[in-house]
């Protein structure tokens, strides 16, 4: 109860006080703007509805590359934790670069892979991979290291293989810590998608923004990020909820 | 016909998977320690030991906090290697070995938190591939007998300190090795607890006898448990004293360490405890 109680009553808050000085026009004549450049929510939410059938056409291709990015995204970051886990010498040699990947500006690669990916989807999948594998293996890894080393003891003395401590302790051990890194990967990927986008895309809420910018459709352009945010925010509660539905130990 | 032999094949994968070392014939345990040492770099930890120890004997190692018991257990069922001496287990002394006769119960019970009672109870047969289901059906037998039924299902969050450690105890047991190496089993409980687990130990190893190695700080348990005790002194580790548990012993436990000839004993391991630490 509290838990959606206390948020639901502060946005309502926010949204209210910013009804209230774009409406008024006190938010404009303070910005020294003109007040259409100041949509207010009601302004936003007409435009979500007008707007409804454009907005679910960007939105579904800002969704699959999102969900592409992040497929690939798993299966990268879960398969580098899974053999630095596996090989002291795989670790040493991967995990700088893994660090490294994460210090290059994704505004710098994404035209790099615009060139070699071309126009579709692919250049925006691997932005979104890019960004959401690093929480995905960082946390991974930590948890697969994470267990007692007196229960792999235990565990060799029942006469397990290393696999079999792998799969039945290490692999369990790592869950929570792995749900941990995916949560912050699914908040990631919009904004990857998005910057994907900008550098270059025919279609997709990224690509809308910026064309609503140019045109300077700020009503539809807040609308836009309200679906993003509403994306982010269901994939992080379905997250949460195969979590919960996972990890039922603790 | 060529489904049959492939079932067939698959009945005796099956048969071989679930083949447990004997541990009930008497002929199989023994475990003979020679000039055993042992560094951790620099850092000696037991200086030298001798140890005879029949099948289906039952060991009590004791000595003071820090000495090296708990290295000396994994020394003993191989999961490590001395750095001088030897320990044969039935004549083998390689480490794999050792560690294909010794199943080891460590100090905190370590039941896997995602798995219940039973499935933890299970795991060494299911790391020797035998299906879910036989596996239960295997380790249910063992729960009835050990005041365990109705709990098969539960997660070891569930369980209470006393419930946990006898799973883990099965656990050890199911294994079928003819060796048990306990690392102070019972410390984590209560002493009304304690008490409780040691007559239920007794009583299980009375019905199913292995050779046991068992690692604790408290002269009683030792004495009560096990039929001879060795004193070790302080790190490096090395015996300052050997002594036989008082018999016949009272199957009752606190019967058996109230009795005149079991107080003497203990109060002389403690002499020799008080003897090695200084």
């Amino acid at each position: 109860m509290r838990r959606w109680l206390l948020p639901s009553l502060l946005l309502v808050a926010l949204v209210g006080a910013w009804q209230l000085a774009a409406s008024s026009g006190a938010l404009a004549d303070l910005l020294n703007l003109e007040s259409y450049l100041v949509p207010s929510p009601a302004e936003i939410a007409d435009s979500l509805w007008e707007s409804r059938g454009l907005l679910a056409e960007n939105a579904w291709v800002t969704l699959q590359e999102m969900l592409l990015g992040l497929g690939i995204a798993f299966v990268v970051g879960v398969g580098l934790a899974f053999l630095m886990h596996l090989s002291t010498l795989i670790k040493d040699t991967v995990n700088p670069l893994v660090v490294v990947s994460q210090t290059v500006p994704i505004l710098v690669l994404a035209p790099i892979l615009l060139i070699w990916l071309g126009f579709g989807i692919w250049p925006k999948a691997v932005v979104v991979a890019l960004v959401c594998f690093f929480p995905i293996t960082v946390s991974t890894l930590a948890g697969l290291g994470s267990g007692d080393p007196e229960a792999a003891k235990m565990m060799r003395s029942l006469d397990a293989s290393r696999a079999q401590i792998l799969w039945r302790v290490e692999t369990p051990t790592a869950l929570p810590s792995f749900f941990t890194g995916a949560r912050l990967a699914v908040v990631l990927a919009p904004i990857g998608a998005v910057f994907g986008e900008w550098v270059g895309a025919s279609s997709g809420l990224g690509h809308l923004i910026l064309f609503d910018n140019s045109q300077l459709e700020t009503a539809r352009l807040f609308a836009s990020v309200v679906v993003l945010s509403a994306i982010a925010i269901i994939l992080f509660a379905l997250t949460a909820f195969a979590q919960r539905r996972i990890v039922t130990w603790r | 016909m060529r489904q049959d032999t492939k079932m067939a094949a698959e009945a005796e994968g099956f048969a071989t998977a679930i083949e447990m070392p004997p541990p009930g014939n008497g002929s199989e345990g023994g475990i003979a320690i020679r000039e055993l040492g042992h560094s951790y770099g620099e850092l000696e930890t037991i200086e030298q030991l001798d140890l005879e120890l029949a099948p289906h004997g039952v060991l009590g190692l004791v000595g003071p906090s820090g000495c090296g018991k708990s290295t000396l257990l994994e020394l003993i069922v191989g999961l490590r290697e001395p750095s001088r001496g030897k320990v044969e287990i039935d004549g083998a002394s390689a480490a794999a070995a050792r560690l294909a006769h010794c199943a080891f119960m460590p100090q905190r019970d370590l039941l896997l938190p995602w798995l219940s009672a039973i499935d933890n109870a299970a795991l060494a047969l299911r790391n020797r591939g035998l299906r879910r289901a036989a596996a239960r059906r295997e380790a249910g037998e063992l729960f009835e007998r050990f005041g365990l039924a109705g709990f098969e299902r539960a997660r070891p969050a569930e369980l209470s300190g006393g419930m946990r450690q006898r799973v883990a105890f099965l656990r050890t047991l199911i294994a079928g090795k003819p060796v048990l190496a306990l690392d102070e089993p019972f410390a984590a409980l209560d002493a009304i607890t304690r008490g409780e687990m040691q007559g239920w130990l007794a009583n299980a190893l009375s019905q199913h006898p292995r050779t046991v190695v068992l690692v604790t700080h408290d002269l009683e348990e030792a004495l009560y448990l096990c039929d001879q005790m060795v004193v070790l002194s302080s790190r490096p580790a090395r015996a300052v004293g050997r002594l036989s548990a008082p018999a016949p012993r009272a199957v009752d436990r606190d019967e058996a360490v109230t009795d005149p000839a079991f107080v003497t004993v203990r109060e002389h391991a403690m002499h020799l405890l008080r003897e090695g630490t200084k």
